[in-house]
Formats: C-alpha cells, structure tokens, sequence
C-alpha cells in the first residue's frame, strides 16, 4: 500500500472526528425536537466513506490524498445543517451521498484512463448543450426559474452536469485549437488579433450563456458556464485579450438582457438594494444576511441558532439549499464561515496542483477546468449570499441540499482523482 | 500553462478573500443594525421567547397586559393578551410579531424584555439563563386608575374624542382615553379596518396625537399670561365693547351674540366673552402670551414616558405642518383659542393640573415603577417639577375664576354635588357648519385638587359645557370616589 492513501486515511478520520462533534452537538441543542435514531446518520455518513477509501486503494492508489478528506468535510457541514434544519432532508441528503460515491467509483471504474475522454469531446459538448436545450423546453419552473426536469418521481437539475460536460469539450476542443488561438493573424494598433473564424467559439459560448439567462432565467449557471468557459481559454491560449474581448461581450449581452427581460432586472436591483422591499423581493436576501450577521465572531453554536418559525419552516427562504452557508455561518461565526471558506480554497489549491502536476495539456486543461468550476460555484452562491454578486440559484458544492449537486460535484472529484493518479503514479 | 494555473489559483485566493471580508463586515460591522432592523424575524421571536413583564394598573391590583404561553414545534413563546381589550388600548398600546409595538409597550420594551441594563435585572436574567429557564421581564406598575378609565371610555361611548386626566401634584395620568379605539388582542384586524374610509383613525391615540383648536378653553392660558403681567386682577374691569369688535379689517364676535360691556376679567372668563379676551391678548402681546404658553408646554413634545413618534406638539400650525414661534400670528385670536392654534388633550390637561398644582408644572408620567421577577424594585419614577409657569397667587385667582365657570357660567354641568369643580369650557368651530369641537378642561376639589382632567369631543353640535363637561365630571366623581386618591 501507498503513502497516500495513509494520509487520506488520517485525514479521514480527523473529518470523522469533526463530523461526529458536529452530529452530537445539534442532537444536544435540539434533542427536544428530534429523535436520536437520526443520529445514526452520522455512523452512515462515516461508512460510505470508509467504502470510498476503499474503492480509491483498489482503484486510484496513487491520487491526491486531500481532495476525499476535503470534500468528506464538506458534505459533512451540509448534512450537519441540513440534519439541523430538517432531518428528513437530512436522510434525503444521505441517500445522494450514496449515489454520488456510488456513481463516483462507477466512473473510476468504467473510464479507467480519463484521456479516453478526449476522443468523445464533441459528444460531450453536444450532451451538454443538449441538455441546457432540453431544460428550456420541457423543464419545470420553480419560484421564477426554469432549472428542473422531472423524470419520475426526482428532479434533476441538468444545469450541474452540463457543467462538468462542459469542462471536458472545452479540454478536448482547446487542446485541439490551442495553437491556433494562441497565433496571431494580423495585428491592430499592436494588439494582435486570431482570424475571425476562430472567435466562432467564443461567440457561440456567450449565446449560449445569455439564452440559458433569458430562457431559464438562471443568471447563476449562466455565469459558472462562462466563467469556466473563460478562465479554460486563458489557460489553454494564455491570452488575456479573450477573457477582455469575452467580458466585454457578456457585458454588452447582459445589459441587453437586462433591458429586455424583467426578472433580471429585478435581480439586480434587489441586489443593489434590497432593503426597500424587506417583506417582498428583497426578503430572501435580507433573511439571508441577518441570519449570518447574527452568527457574530464565534456563532451561536451547531443547532443553537434561530432558524425555524413556530410553523416549522425556514426563515431563510431555501435554507437547506441557497441559504446553507447562512446558516453554517449563523452557527459558527466568522470562524466557522472563513474555515469553509479555506476548505474550498485548500480544495482549490489541490486541484490546481493536480493541474500543475499532470504531464499532457488533455488532462491540465481539464483538472484545471474542473478546479476552476468547483471554486467559482463556490464563490458565486457565498457571493450571492453576502451581496458581493447578485444571488442565484446555485448550489454550494457538496454542502447545499441536491441530489443533482451532490452527484455531479462527486463526479467532479472523481475526475480529478483520476487525473491525479496517473501523473503522481508516472512521478513515482 | 503551469503560470496561468498558478494564476487561477491566486484569483480564487482573491475571491476567498473578497468573500471572507464581506462576511466579516456583515457579522462586525453590520450586525448590530441588522440585529435591529424591524423585518428580523429573529429580533421578533428572540423577544417573543421573553416572558415580558406584566403590566398592571395603580397601586398593581389588577393585570392591564398579559402573557399567554404557546409551544409550538419545539418553539416556546409568550404572546401578549390584554384582559380589557380595547378599554386600555391608547396608553398600553400593543405589542406583536406582525405589526411591531406601540404605546408604553414600545417605551418600556427594554423593561418588560429584561434588556435594562441595571444590576438587579441582569442577576435575575442570568439566573434565568443558567437554569434554562425562559427570561422574564420586568413588571411596569403604571398610574392608571380603573375608575377614571372606565369612566372615561363610557363617556365617550361611540363619539370621537379623548379624555387625559392627571394627578396634579404628580403629573401621574390617572385616565388616557381615546375614541374611536381598537382592540389590542386583534392588531391586524383593526389595522386592516382602519383603512376603510370614515374608520375615523381607531389606532390614533388623540390625547396625544389629536390637535384640535382649544377654543375657549384656551383663555385660561390667556388670562394666565394677563395676570402674570402685573396689568390684571381677577377684579380689572375690561369694556367689552358689545357683540363684536374688528380685529385687522375681520369682526370677532362673542359666541351666540352675546352683549359684553364693562365686566371684570372674572365675568369675562365665566361668560367666556371673546370681544375681552381678544383685547387681553393685544394688551398683552405676543411675547408675553406666547412665553406662558411655552411655559406651560406649548411648542414641545410633552416630557412623557411615551414613544416621541406617538406624541405630537401643541403650537400654531398651517396645514398640517408646525409653525415655528417666530411666524407671524394674530395675537387677538390666538388669545380666544383660534387662529391657527391647535392643541392635544394632553396639553389642555396640563395647563388644569398646572393651576390645580399651584402654578408649578409636572412632567406627565404613566409608569410609577418597574418591578423584576424577584420582586425588586428596578425602577420608580419620582414627580419631576418643569417650571413654575405663575405664581401660586395667579393660580389661586385662576382657581376662584375657573370654580365660577362651574357655578354659574358656561360650565354648570360639571357640577357634583357637594364637590367644588374648577373649570373651563370650549367650543370650536369645525369649518363645517354646526358642527363642533367641544372642550373641557377641570380640576376638583377646587380647594384641594386631586384630579384635572380634559375632554374633547370631535364634531359634535353640541357645546363643551353641554357634552364634554358631563364627561369631565363623571371621570372626576368616579376617580374621587374609588378612594385611592387620599
């Protein structure tokens, strides 16, 4: 056996340990309301990712030994304040950990090497925007946003996987056209330009952002896709004129949409102001920021801040999902909140090294991408959250309420992992 | 590409930082004005968690502000009952989750909440919190007497108006009345009925925030401001010059035509003659006038432990909007009680428990004393002298005039049997014809005064001597004969 994975192991088990203090300490402030079967839970919890442990020692016995551990800790924090919240959701949440692990080592398994990937890009890509289309028409709205389809009984969110679609094109198709983009083929006012054909990504990528705005009114998705899209095409060409040109472009788009479409609009203004319309639109906003600026410097402790009305639901409205890293930040304080935060960016940090690490642009552009997607969905719920940006409807990744979520985000990891394996087991 | 990635991390370095700062500044620096902001749920059901403090009337025999206890989903909460429904309505007020607080609810909130910072208060509430138990708040014994209150609100049944009665010697209010009212134990539901046109504004508290024109009432302040000056005696015979006389190109004339010739300035006051009075207030002047009135609390907000946004001043006012002093005023009318003088019911009570207390005005107050759960006196409020507004001669003149309004002038029907009644009455035109403002301002006993008391009445008819001074005199009789005043 590998050094690594005793570190994940170690790692495990300290997140094991923070888990079961995070479980103990709702079920002690609120054993009034809830019933201490549910704290089986916990026990779960720890199982599914000691199956986890297994599976990588079988599968990837050389990969990253603190990505697992990271993102253990943060589905740990979202099951503790889902629990907190509901544990109904709790145990629903549960179920989507099982699912996702299980399709996490499922694609471990079946793709084996992730280069094999590349040669399917343009049956991804086109899967991707598939699917955006495929929510447009026939997907479900909920509180103003079309982001769901129904099949059966359960409601996938597509938006999350076309996402990690998404990244896996654009390694593949930038790999591809890296040097073309990167040439320039004629130069104005010392800028040198590409030839026109080959912005038609570009442009497209941006379409296809604004319509996903306009149609499905989900400024959030619309701006994880571009920004991946973006910060990808940095990566590959390293010419800052396409992330200047790509801005500009969206910012002309966007104030086009903005003119023309009333619910962005409004999203804007709430976010500008919110405080005019505190019993109405700005409402969810307003709970939301009163519910972290209530949770001080320390917090008021796991399961001990005010979060349920008398009539059992949430003050924050979509506590369980938009409204977490509220909650996690009421409870914890600024200490708890900035450690979320540092998880996420020690996640980051991780990512990126696998990026750094691996030894063929295919997989850098792609731990790269996944890295970078992770992150900024991150910051765009927790900026939404805090007013930094306007608030979506996105999730915080494995610590939001979602099967969707859950599952993609552990594909996500999974990828990653895999990309790490192979070039920490060509170093070694 | 290694840079670029190095670069992509750096950039989420930034964002962590810009979102770590941000959630800083919302939990430092903003937290203690979102903490307040009225639309926090949390404020509201944290308050609600408190058991908040009885309120009771004077000497705390009976219980005017309740609690009653709600689980509900593991959530504990007190909401607030008021026994007597709308009868202590204006100076109680309301306190709930919707529609926030008011009154003394809103006044004391740190009180009943046990979110006063004294030292008896805040060992009582670490108990509490020790043992886990619910906070409970302190109890407020306020100054209100139930007699004078019921009396109160009977009189005034179903016409518009208020009643504001005052313990002379201490500016305790012994009765605040106001109708149309409401009932505290449903909020939204009045609020809801108050928007309906000819409501006639229920959640209005008008001895506090009603201005009316006092009329005649007012020519106590007048003959205050006269005899204070030196130039007047009770006895200085005044020419009343007939029915009418014109005051800058407008005749002013006596109320129903009255003949006023040579008469003192007593008999002016006991026939309520304006063709004397505004001659009174040109001799006297605006300084002069304009001084007692300031004296006696005109052009400020009463000192009173009542929310200031529920409390308005009384002075000269053009639509609507408060003239300062300076502007220009017809100092004749003003001296009768018109020109663009307006009046809460509060005041005019002030000015009958000012010459009742021998000239020396007291701050209105409506709590005697803050109890905690232990049973401590945390707070007690002790009579607070303002300023000595005439000489305990004046007053006792004013007193002898005011006795003869009752005897024999405007004011009869104040009268209560054996009892000496000082009085004054008002009627003030509406701007639509026959109808009325009536007012009465009285004290009693004359000789030592245990209560003043004002009334109005809103666009009545009727007559201040006919319709409010019978109000003034059961709120008297039934506060003198409960026997809690000594």
């Amino acid at each position: 056996m590998r050094s690594a994975r005793y570190r994940e192991l170690w790692n495990l088990l300290f997140v094991a340990l923070v888990t079961a203090i995070g479980f103990l300490s709702v079920y002690t402030a609120r054993q009034q309301e809830i019933d201490s079967t549910s704290l089986i839970y916990a026990g779960y919890f720890l199982a599914l990712y000691a199956v986890a442990h297994i599976g990588l020692r079988a599968g990837l016995p050389d990969a990253d030994p603190w990505l697992l551990p990271l993102a253990a800790l943060l589905t740990a924090v979202g099951l503790i304040e889902i629990y907190r919240l509901n544990p109904t959701l709790a145990r629903d949440q549960s179920i989507w950990i099982v699912v996702g692990l299980a399709g996490f080592l499922a694609l471990i398994l079946l793709v084996g090497d992730v280069r094999r990937l590349e040669s399917y890009k343009y049956t991804l890509g086109a899967l991707a925007v598939t699917l955006l289309l495929l929510t447009m028409v026939v997907g479900t709205e909920i509180n103003g946003a079309r982001l769901w389809i129904r099949l059966g009984g359960i409601q996938v969110q597509p938006g999350e996987f076309s996402k990690l679609l998404l990244v896996v094109f654009l390694a593949g198709y930038l790999r591809e056209k890296q040097e073309v983009l990167s040439m320039s083929h004629r130069t104005i006012l010392g800028i040198g330009f590409p030839a026109v054909r080959h912005l038609g990504p570009l442009l497209t990528m941006t379409g296809i952002a604004l319509a996903v705005v306009a149609v499905m009114n989900d400024m959030g998705t619309a701006l994880l896709l571009f920004g991946i899209f973006l910060a990808m095409l940095y990566v590959a060409t390293g010419r800052s004129l396409y992330t200047v040109v790509g801005l500009a472009l969206f910012a002309a788009g966007s104030w086009f949409v903005y003119q023309t479409a009333g619910h962005v609009r409004e999203r804007f203004s709430i976010w500008l102001n919110p405080w005019p319309d505190s019993r109405d639109t700005g409402y969810q906003l307003i709970q939301t920021i009163e519910s972290i600026a209530d949770g001080g410097l320390f917090g008021s402790g796991l399961g001990r801040s005010f979060q349920l009305l008398d009539n059992g639901s949430t003050i924050i409205p979509a506590a369980q999902t938009d409204g977490i890293y509220a909650v996690w930040a009421n409870e914890t304080g600024l200490a708890g909140a900035a450690g979320l935060l540092i998880v996420y960016l020690l996640f980051a940090y991780r990512g990126f090294k696998v990026a750094t690490l691996a030894d063929d642009s295919f997989s850098k552009l792609l731990a790269a991408g996944l890295t970078f997607a992770f992150s900024f969905q991150a910051f765009l719920i927790v900026g939404g959250v805090t007013r930094v940006v306007p608030l979506t409807g996105i999730t915080l990744p494995f610590v939001s309420y979602g099967g969707s979520s859950i599952v993609s985000n552990f594909m996500l990891l999974g990828l990653l992992l895999m990309v790490s394996d192979r070039t920490r087991k060509a170093i070694r | 590409m290694n840079a670029r990635i190095g670069r992509l991390f750096w950039i989420a370095a930034l964002g962590t930082l810009i979102l770590v700062t941000m959630t800083a500044y919302w939990q430092i620096w903003a937290a203690p004005d979102l903490a307040a902001r009225e639309d926090n749920a949390r404020l509201v059901y944290r308050q609600l968690s408190v058991k908040r403090g009885l309120i009771y009337d004077a000497g705390g025999h009976t219980v005017l502000a309740a609690n009653k206890r709600r689980v509900k989903n593991g959530i504990t909460l007190y909401l607030r009952r008021y026994p007597f429904g709308p009868l202590f309505a204006q100076p109680v007020g309301y306190n709930t989750v919707g529609e926030g607080r008011t009154a003394l609810e809103l006044y004391y909130n740190d009180y009943l909440t046990s979110s006063n910072s004294d030292l008896a208060t805040l060992f009582d509430k670490l108990g509490d919190k020790l043992q886990g138990q619910t906070v409970t708040g302190n109890d407020l014994v306020t100054s209100l007497s139930m007699p004078a209150q019921r009396a109160a609100a009977r009189g005034l049944g179903t016409l518009h108006g208020a009643v504001v009665a005052l313990e002379p010697q201490t500016g305790r209010v012994l009765a605040m009345a106001s109708s149309p009212g409401y009932n505290p134990n449903d909020v939204a539901g009045a609020i809801k009925r108050s928007a309906a046109p000819g409501s006639g504004s229920p959640l209005l508290n008008r001895t506090t925030q009603g201005l009316y024109a006092p009329g005649s009432t007012f020519k106590v302040v007048t003959a205050t401001a006269a005899l204070e000056s030196g130039r007047y005696t009770p006895d200085t015979i005044i020419d009343g010059k007939g029915t009418c006389i014109t005051i800058q190109t407008v005749p002013l004339c006596n109320a129903g035509g009255e003949f006023a010739g040579q008469v003192s300035l007593a008999e002016a006051l006991t026939f309520s003659y304006n063709t004397v009075f505004a001659q009174i207030g040109e001799q006297v002047g605006k300084d002069r006038l304009y001084r007692t009135m300031q004296a006696y609390g005109f052009f400020q907000k009463p000192p009173i432990d009542y929310p200031s946004d529920e409390l308005s001043r009384s002075g000269m006012y053009s639509r609507g909007k408060f003239l300062a002093p300076s502007a220009p005023v017809d100092i004749a009318r003003v001296a009768i009680g018109q020109e663009r003088l307006l009046a809460t019911p509060l005041q005019m009570a002030t000015v009958a428990a000012t010459i009742a207390n021998g000239g020396m005005r007291m701050a209105p107050s409506l709590v005697d004393k803050a109890i905690s759960p232990s049973g401590k006196t945390v707070f007690e409020s002790s009579p607070e002298q303002i300023t000595r507004v005439m000489s305990s001669q004046t007053a006792a003149d004013l007193t002898s005039m005011m006795r003869r309004v009752v005897e024999e002038g405007t004011g009869t029907a104040a009268n209560v049997g054996n009892l000496s009644v000082a009085g004054k009455t008002g009627t003030a035109e509406t701007g639509t014809a026959g109808l009325n403002n009536a007012w009465f301002i009285a004290f009693a006993p004359a000789e030592r005064p245990r209560i003043a008391v004002a009334v109005v009445i809103e666009r009545t008819p009727e007559f201040g001597g006919t319709i409010a001074a019978p109000i003034a005199r059961d709120v008297i009789e039934a506060y003198l004969a409960s026997g809690v005043a000594k």
